[in-house]
Parts: C-alpha cells; structure tokens; sequence
C-alpha cells in the first residue's frame, strides 16, 4: 500500500499548482499562539477549538450517560435499595427505616430531564457539529482558519458557560430543571408547580441562551468559511460531503435557534416579569393566578420549530461524516453524490415545516395536523435515498473492515432501524395511541441517539491520526463497536413493544397501573444493557485518552489513501495549516479506483480528456 | 467509604486491563506482520458482520412473534373503542411496509459489507451514479408513502372532527390536576354547567362552578377513588381541560390520548364497543391472563377478573406524574342508567343552603314538589299515630320576612298545600304552633311567635278554612328542639308546628 501513497508527490504539486496566499509572510513565529494559554485555552486555532469541543462533549455524554444509569437502575430495580448511591446524590436517596434507600421522585424527574438537555444540546449538537465542523471545515476546504476566528473561540467559551451553569444548577438544593428536555410551561414558568422549576429552571434558561449564542457565533462562522473561504478550484460541487452536511447544518441553526431563543425570552418574562405568554386559567398551590390570555401550546409551536430541524442539526453532520468514511474505506466514490446533496438540502428544507408532527395531540387544530402529516413523512423519501445510496456505495467496494468503517455501517443500520419507525410516528393516527409512550423513546433514541453517536464515533476513529497525530487502539476499537451495537438493540428494541403495550414514558414507577406493570423483567433486562453499554463506552473513553499520548503513531500523511485535502497537512499540524502555499483542488472528492489509480487526491490535476465532477 | 474505594480500585484496575489489551494486540501485530494481522482482522470481521445480521433479524423476528400479544390488534391487546381498529390496522400496515424495507435493506447492508470485503488482489468498481435506479428507489417510496398518508389521513379525519349538531352523545369533563383527574358528568339535562378558574376553593368547589347556571345544578362531580362509569355503544365526547399545568387525558385500551391545557378546553369523541365484563371474557383466554392477578399469591383471582380500563395521564407534569390513576369501568346502557340513578347531583348534595348556594333563600320547583309530598306523608303518619308526641308536624316552608311577623312569599307553597290536606281532612282540627330561639327579649319572643302564628291561620281562613277548626298559640323561646348555644340550633327552634288537635 505504502507505494501508492507515494504515487503523487503531494509536496510538489502543491508547490506547482497551489495558491499563493502570503499567509506566512505575515505570520512569522506564530506570535499569536505561542503560549500555553493562548495555545490550549483561548485558542483561536480552529483544531485546538474542535478538540476543546470534542473532550468537552466527552465529559458531558460521561455526566448524561450515567445519569442515565441511575434513572435505568429505578426502572429495572424499583425494589433494589440505591443507599449505596447516598454519598453522591445525598438527599435526593430517601432511605426508610429497614436501610432501603429509594430515589426521590423529583429527582428521577431531574435526572430524565438533564440526561435529554446534555445529550442533545451539549454533545450531539455541541460535540458533534462544534468537533467536526471546526476540524474539518478548514482542513478540507483548504482554508487557513475559519473566518473569524475568534468569534470561534468565544463560540467554545459560550458553550463552556453554558456548561458550568448547567452545572451548578445540579447542586442546588431545589435541584436541577425537572420538568422535561422540552421544558413546556406552565410546569416550567411557575416555580409553584415543582421544586425543579424555581432555580433550577432559571439556571437552565441561563445555560441554554448562552448556548443559543454558542451555537449562533458557530454557524455564522462556518457558513461565511464555506461560502468565502474555499481554496481555488474547490467549487460547491466539489466539496466532500461532510462540508455540504455541515454547512447545511449551520444554516439550519442559525435559522431555528433564534426561534428557540424567542420562546425562552418569553418563558423567562413569565417566570420573572409577570407576563401571561404561556398562562391562562390557573389555579396552583390553593391560588387562582391573575394570569390570563396567553396559550401554553405557543410555547411549544415555538419551541419545536427549533426541535425538529435540531433534530436534523443532530443527524446530518452525522450523516456527512458516515458519507465520507464509508466512501474512503469501501475504495468507492459515494454513490450518488448529487442525489446526496439534494437530499441533504430537502431535508433541511422540510425539517423547517414539520414540527407541529410532535403536537398532534397537543390540541392544536385536527385539521392542521394534515398538512404536518404530509410533509412528515414526505422527508422519508431524501432519507430512504441516502440509505440506497450507502448501501450501494458499500456495493461492489473493496472494504475495510476498521473501526471507523464499522461505525459508519451500524449508522446505517441504526439509521433504518430508527427512521422506519418515524414512518409510524409521523402518521398521526398511529400517533394518538403511540405519543409519549416508550415508542417514541425507541425511536428516537436509535434514529438521533445511537445513530449521531455512531457517525461521531466514525468521525472520531477515522480523523483522530488528524486530529493527534496517532491512531486509537483497533482491538478496542472493535470491542467498543461491537459492545454499543449489540447493548444499543438490546437497550432500545425491546422498548418498541412495552410502547405498543401502552406504557408511557417518563414514568417513575409503573406499579400502579395494572396495563404498565407486567414489564418488570424487561426493564431489568434494559437497565443490565445500559449498564454493559455504559461500561464499553468508558473503554472508548480510556481508549481515547490513552491512545493522545501513547497510541500507534501515523508516519504518513494520508493513512486511509484519502482523496480529500486534511490529509495533505502536516503530521505535526501547524497554525495557518498549510507550511507554504494552500492546495489547490482540480477534482470532485471521490475519485476512487477510477482507473488504474487506486485513489487521486483533489489536488491532482486531471488528465487528458478526464473528468473531474459527477 | 469501603464501598466508595472499592468501586474506584475496579475501574482503575478495568482500565490497566483495557490498556494492556489494546498494548498486546498492537504488538502481536507488529511481531505477526501488520498487513497479515489486518486481512485476517478483516476477514474475522466481515463473518461477524453477517453472523451479526443473521443474528439481529433473527431476533427481531422472534422478538416480535413472542412479543405478538402486546402488538396493537393481536391477541389480547385489542381496541375497545370503535375508531381504535382503525388505529391499529392502520398501524400493522406500517408494520408490514417498514418490515420489508427493514429486512431488504439489512441483509443487502451487512451482506454487501462481507462480500465486498477488502481483499488482496481485489479493486473497487467505480460506480459515481445511476439515474434510472436512482430515480427508480426516489419514486417507489414516494408511492409507498403516498399509499401509507391518504390511508392514514382518512382514519384521522374520520376520528378527529368534533360531533354535529344530529349526534346523539353522551359528554363528560375530565379536569387534570397534580396529581389526579376530577370527573363531571352532566346530569339528567345532558349539559355541563359553566366554570372558571376563579371561583375554585380546594374544599367547597374544586372545579370552580358556576353554581348560578341552572346547567351546572344537576352536574354529578365523581368522587377521587369513583370508577368512570360509560355506557357501551354510546358516544362518548369528553370534554379535556387542566387546572394548573400540562396533563394528558389517556385511555390506552380506547386509543383515546389528548394534553389537557389550562385555559383553552380540548376534547376527544370515542365509541366504547366491549364492556369491561366483554374484554375480561376475552381475556381470559389467554394464558397469561389466566396468571394470578397478585404474582406473590397463588390464591389471588386470575389476572383477567381483576382486569379494569384505566385513565393515566400522558403529559409530564411534575413528580407525581406516574400516579394518576382511575378506573373506567364500561357498563351496558341499562347498568349505566340505573348507575346514574344512584349519583347525587353535587350541587344539591354539597352545596344548596349554603353560603356558595346563589339561589339560598329560594325554593327550587324539584323542592317545592318533593316538600308537597313530604307534607302530605307527615300528616298522614300524625293522623296515624296513636302517640301524642306524632301529633306535632313541622312547617318546613314557612317562612317569614326578616324580624317581622309577616309571612314570606315562598310560604305560599307550603301553606296552600297545607288548606287542600285539610280540607281533603274536614273533621281534623288543628293547633297553629309559633317558636322563636332564646335571644331577645321573653316577652317580645312571645308577642311575635303569636303574631306568626296568627298570620299562618288568617292565610289558611283567607282560603277558604273553617276559622273553627283552627287555633294559634305563641310559645316563644318557652319549648326549644335544638341547642340555643350554637347557630343551628337556633334555627332549629325558629319554626312554626302543626299539632293535630281532634279527628
């Protein structure tokens, strides 16, 4: 293989044909980065800033997963004592007399309600898209940093304030938010409703606005970069996947974060102010409230205009990344490029006139409902193209087997498994019996959840050498994919029929009710899953952190014989990227076993009589 | 702390143990040649991938055949309500379109991930893009769909729609709160009465009526642990409203789920088709179902006599979301009526009289009709007893203005019934009895008990009685029934008596 690498001489073409920007006529020494602070901290490199994203989501999903386990444990093991758990969760473990300690109600509540605020927003939007986008946007464009490159530094610092006021807010004595990822009023504007909402939903209302300006900084960010900042002949046609999933991206959460942000405004005017945006006709804590008018519905309008396309901010950098993995290591172009883009773009458009398809039985309008049902599940048709055209890409390929190829193919899978069950929900005649039940908890956990985390997962073990300069270990590699493919089906199969059964979700204990309770050997058989998957997680976690200083090194540039431009950086990677001039690029990104050639770079320039777009 | 310790020696021992996994297989595959290790890591992996795949379907298949009974419209799990089939027909469509898609789509993904495997002497074809096939698999799901949309938009636009004016149907309220339901059923004149937010008290009025609209009067408010009583093959349009936060009205068996939202009242409209008795007697033969009801007690009934519909709520809304429970019971529409026979109308069991009742201080009609009876069976028991004290009958509805003598309007009612018994009686002579309470002064207690009883005896001789066979007395405070210390009795000794003299 090592013969092909060097079948171009990178080094010489990009001499001859590069573009000459005089980036490091102005940059000697590198005055701008050179000290540990302004090098690891306040960075304004934006591979520094994907790593500072990709560990801090690390953390969070390690603080969300296990929040998950303990929230699993009351589910599986009701009668099981959690006095064990006391010195971390303190009160919130009620132990009686007999030394059996129970998780507090309102806690469970907690927990289930930051397990879905960290998971969405800190790490499948922050550390997925903040991580990759940033590493990539660059790098593949053959772009020196992003525009503005401090305004992506304070993109970071906002999301780590974000961070810490999340935080805090789980150590208060009233609790975290409590109240759902949703947060729908009037349950979170009236501090009277529930313990989690007095302070606790303040400090979330904080968290997410500094979060909405993380993610706005972001996307201005990487829309400029993609628009203004390609290298020569790096037409929008011949972007690589990931860009045009990230860039798409970006545009959907510049458009749908401003909505969201709107709608907390609102909901904090209430809390604080006394308006009436979301109250009317209330009566709570033995008081009729003076507070009429406003509709609760509204808030949720508001807030799904964001969640849906979120849903899409989540999914589609994850679908760029698993694109590109699955072309490089099936030595193929990805099949049907085009049709790749357009349905990138159909779904972006679509995702912004769906998502009333979460209120169907929220009391809006019957009527309305139809046309949500319509556009709903029209956006199965670009989804059910991407998966032909992956699997065909697989089709006739030459794989490799590694990890990150195989996180890419269980995306795939997760991504069927996930996506066909949206086919029941999005019809909202299935929907009245199946909303809020743990069929939805199936299906978007497989479809948003795992599916995201196998595309971040494939992104981490292919662009790692890119990132560090060494590979992450393979053995462990495998066990970790093999450990979260079968543990994920194990966790959320099962939960598809205790769905149909009826059960709803966000339940603490379903003894009371004769319908829910005959599931008790399922639950445990779940919460035994979580915690097998949880476990092979942290030995991606070690895996991760050990392989930064101690993993196999890369001794080449381009390791996966990639076509696409991060590969031609250096080893040691470099402010401004590129030592002298920036590539510049004469083809499409998918040029694999074209011709006798197993693999030709973007840089190349094309043959006689070749051509360089599909 | 032991325990603490404990748990972090483990994982530090886990990770040294992850680690040297990860040390070994990397020198082993330097010592064994990286390029061989990685064909046959390759090799192992693409058999896992089908072993996998087999495995997988194999598994949902079976999952779902031992799961079949919790399947919507298999076996047990049957709809109750009429519009529920269509639900779950429409949802075993689904079922059977995405099957097939799951099924194709995993073995050409896995199968395709082990055939194509990376090989020596192998090459990737290069295949960019196709347009005929590409627009063949855009089109075939875009008609799939199509078919799957307008089969379910019809089912939803048959279940949805709000009942018109022809429909005949029976309408209840359910209210949510933290953390229970309160239920309204509208009473014999089909109708709730008005509510508002603003007039609940927890104690004396939890639902806020409007006790002055003449609907809310026969209004029946179940009591917190009551079953929902509905009739079978009857409409059913509930009325869904929530008192302080976000609450969802959901009846699973019915396929009925719809939020319940202060301010801004919503409803669902179902057909109820087996009765509670009807579902257990199909239930019962399934062997689960035959299980004892208490799984710690062998000699508890079997599961499917124990079984009832049950209300839950569907809409998170606070830490006792879990709990609210009620049990719907359906009857047939005979076992309904004389169910409602036996509910009391919570306005005339709560409220009439009180300081919440607007209409204290009138007669109702019902009142009027069921005081004349009593009247007539009171008379009659005195003129059948043989024992002096049965002699004496209370003048309920005599009434009189406040600190005079003169009598009420309302009075009118009692007393013209009290002429026709006795002129239906002529040989019945009569002693017009005054009382008053202890305050005040004796001796105008006494002026006035005599004034009152005088002016009911010049009514009954203005109508037409034979001024000779009446007489009145005033006793003032002087023959007391009810305590003079408290308020109630007090107005207990205010009375005016009937004392049959001769007969």
């Amino acid at each position: 293989m090592a013969d092909i690498a060097t079948t171009y001489n990178e080094e010489t073409l990009v001499q001859e044909l590069g573009y000459d920007d005089h980036f490091h006529d102005h940059h000697h020494g590198d005055k701008y980065q050179s000290g540990f602070i302004s090098h690891y901290i306040f960075s304004m490199d934006h591979k520094i800033i994907a790593r500072q994203f990709l560990i801090t989501g690390i953390i969070w999903a390690i603080i969300g997963a296990a929040m998950s386990i303990v929230f699993r444990l009351q589910l599986g093991f009701p009668e099981e004592s959690l006095a064990w758990l006391k010195p971390v969760l303190g009160k919130w473990i009620v132990v009686d007399a007999n030394g059996i300690g129970t998780l507090a109600p309102e806690f469970y509540y907690a927990l289930v309600t930051m397990h879905g605020t960290i998971l969405v927003f800190f790490v499948l939007t922050a550390g997925l898209s903040g991580t990759f986008s940033n590493l990539l946007i660059p790098l593949q464009l053959g772009a020196r940093d992003m525009a503005s490159p401090f305004l992506n530094m304070l993109s970071y610092w906002f999301f780590f304030m974000a961070g810490i006021v999340m935080f805090y807010s789980l150590f208060l004595s009233t609790g975290p938010f409590s109240g759902g990822w949703t947060a729908y009023p009037p349950l979170s504007a009236l501090p009277q409703a529930s313990t989690g909402s007095g302070t606790g939903m303040t400090l979330w209302l904080v968290s997410l606005t500094l979060f909405v300006v993380s993610v706005l900084l972001g996307g201005i960010n990487y829309i400029t970069t993609v628009l203004n900042l390609r290298t020569r002949g790096m037409s929008l046609w011949r972007m690589p996947l990931t860009i045009w999933a990230f860039f798409v991206t970006a545009v959907i959460g510049v458009l749908s974060f401003p909505v969201l942000a709107s709608g907390f405004f609102m909901l904090m005017m209430d809390r604080g102010l006394g308006t009436s945006f979301f109250l009317s006709d209330i009566f709570i804590a033995g008081q009729a409230l003076d507070r009429v008018g406003g509709s609760p519905v509204l808030y949720q309008h508001l807030f799904w205009f964001l969640g849906h396309p979120e849903v899409y901010i989540i999914i589609l950098p994850a679908m760029g990344i698993v694109s590109e993995v699955l072309a490089v290591h099936s030595r193929k172009p990805i099949f049907g490029y085009r049709a790749m883009v357009y349905s990138i773009l159909a779904i972006a458009f679509l995702s912004f006139i769906v998502w009333a398809h979460h209120m169907f039985m929220s009391g809006v309008n019957p009527f309305i409902s139809n046309f949500f049902v319509i556009f709903t599940l029209i956006i199965a048709v670009p989804s059910a193209v991407k998966v032909f055209n992956w699997i065909t890409t697989v089709y006739g390929g030459n794989l490799r087997l590694n990890t990150p190829m195989l996180f890419a193919i269980g995306f795939v899978s997760m991504f069927i498994s996930g996506g066909l069950t949206g086919v029941f929900l999005g019809n909202s005649t299935i929907d009245i019996q199946m909303h809020d039940t743990y069929f939805v908890v199936a299906h978007f956990h497989i479809v948003m959840g795992v599916a995201a985390f196998f595309g971040m997962f494939a992104g981490i073990y292919h662009w790692y050498p890119k990132m560090y300069g060494r590979f992450m270990n393979e053995t462990l590699g495998k066990i970790h994919f093999w450990g979260t493919m079968i543990g994920a089906y194990a966790i959320f199969w099962p939960m598809h029929y205790i769905g149909m059964a009826g059960v709803p979700r966000r339940y603490y204990s379903f003894e009371s009710f004769d319908a829910f309770k005959h599931f008790a050997e399922m639950n445990q058989f779940i919460t035994v899953a979580a915690i097998v998957v949880f476990a092979v997680q942290l030995l991606f976690v070690i895996n991760f952190f050990y392989s930064i200083w101690n993993g196999k090194k890369m001794k080449t540039k381009n390791p996966w014989q990639a076509t696409t431009l991060e590969w031609t950086t250096p080893i040691e990677p470099i402010h401004g990227n590129w030592p002298g001039k920036i590539p510049s690029v004469h083809r499409w990104a998918y040029d694999y076993n074209k011709d006798e050639r197993e693999f030709v770079p973007q840089y190349v320039p094309l043959e006689e009589g070749e051509v360089g777009d599909h | 702390m032991s325990t603490g310790f404990i748990a972090i020696l483990i994982v530090v021992i886990l990770a040294v143990v992850v680690v040297q996994i990860g040390k070994i297989s990397d020198l082993a595959a330097k010592i064994r040649g990286e390029e061989e290790v990685a064909q046959q890591a390759n090799d192992r992996t693409a058999v896992w991938m089908v072993g996998f795949m087999v495995l997988f379907l194999i598994g949902t298949i079976w999952s779902a055949v031992y799961y079949k009974d919790v399947m919507l419209g298999y076996g047990p799990h049957g709809a109750a309500s009429a519009h529920g089939s269509e639900i779950d027909g429409m949802f075993n469509a689904t079922l059977a379109v995405t099957f097939i898609v799951f099924f194709i789509t995993h073995v050409l993904l896995f199968w395709y991930s082990y055939k194509y495997r990376s090989r020596e002497g192998n090459k990737a074809q290069f295949i960019a893009h196709n347009n005929t096939i590409e627009l063949v698999w855009t089109v075939i799901p875009a008609i799939v769909l199509t078919f799957l949309v307008v089969k379910g938009l019809v089912a939803w636009n048959n279940i949805m729609p709000d009942v018109s004016e022809e429909d005949e149907y029976l309408e209840i309220e359910a209210t949510g709160y933290q953390f229970a339901w309160d239920i309204r059923y509208p009473g014999p004149d089909g109708k709730l009465g008005t509510k508002d937010f603003r007039n609940i008290n927890p104690a004396t009025n939890p639902l806020g009526m409007d006790w002055a609209d003449d609907k809310a009067m026969d209004d029946i408010i179940l009591g917190g642990s009551d079953k929902i009583v509905l009739p079978v093959d009857t409409m059913v349009r509930v009325r869904i409203t929530a008192k302080d936060v976000l609450h969802n009205f959901y009846l699973p068996h019915f396929r009925v789920k719809m939020d319940a939202i202060p301010g801004l009242p919503t409803y669902f409209i179902f057909r109820p088709i087996k009765t509670t008795e009807e579902y257990r007697q199909e239930l019962r033969n399934y062997p689960e179902w035959k299980l004892p009801a208490d799984e710690t007690d062998p000699e508890s009934l079997p599961r499917w006599k124990e079984f009832n519909y049950e209300l839950a709520c569907a809409e998170l809304c606070g830490s006792g979301h879990y709990s609210m429970r009620r049990i719907v019971e359906v009857v047939s529409r005979e076992e309904y009526n004389d169910w409602l026979e036996t509910q009391n109308s919570t306005y005339m069991t709560t409220v009439r009289g009180t300081d919440d009742d607007p209409r204290k201080g009138q007669l109702l009609d019902v009142e009027i009709k069921e005081r004349a009876l009593e009247l007539k069976v009171d008379f009659q028991n005195a003129l059948d007893s043989e024992k002096a004290e049965d002699k004496t009958i209370l003048l309920k509805h005599v009434f009189y203005n406040t600190g005079s003598a003169a009598l009420s309007d309302l009075s009118k009612y009692e007393l013209d019934n009290l002429a026709n018994i006795l002129n239906a009686n002529s040989n019945v002579t009569v002693e017009l009895a005054g009382h008053t309470d202890s305050q005040g002064d004796d001796d105008t207690n006494m002026e006035l008990s005599q004034t009152r009883a005088q002016n009911v005896m010049n009514y009954l001789t203005n109508k037409g009685l034979d001024a000779s066979r009446l007489r009145y007395t005033g006793y003032g405070e002087t023959s007391p029934i009810g305590d003079n210390e408290t308020e109630d009795g007090r107005e207990l000794n205010r009375r005016t008596e009937l004392r049959i003299i001769s007969q």
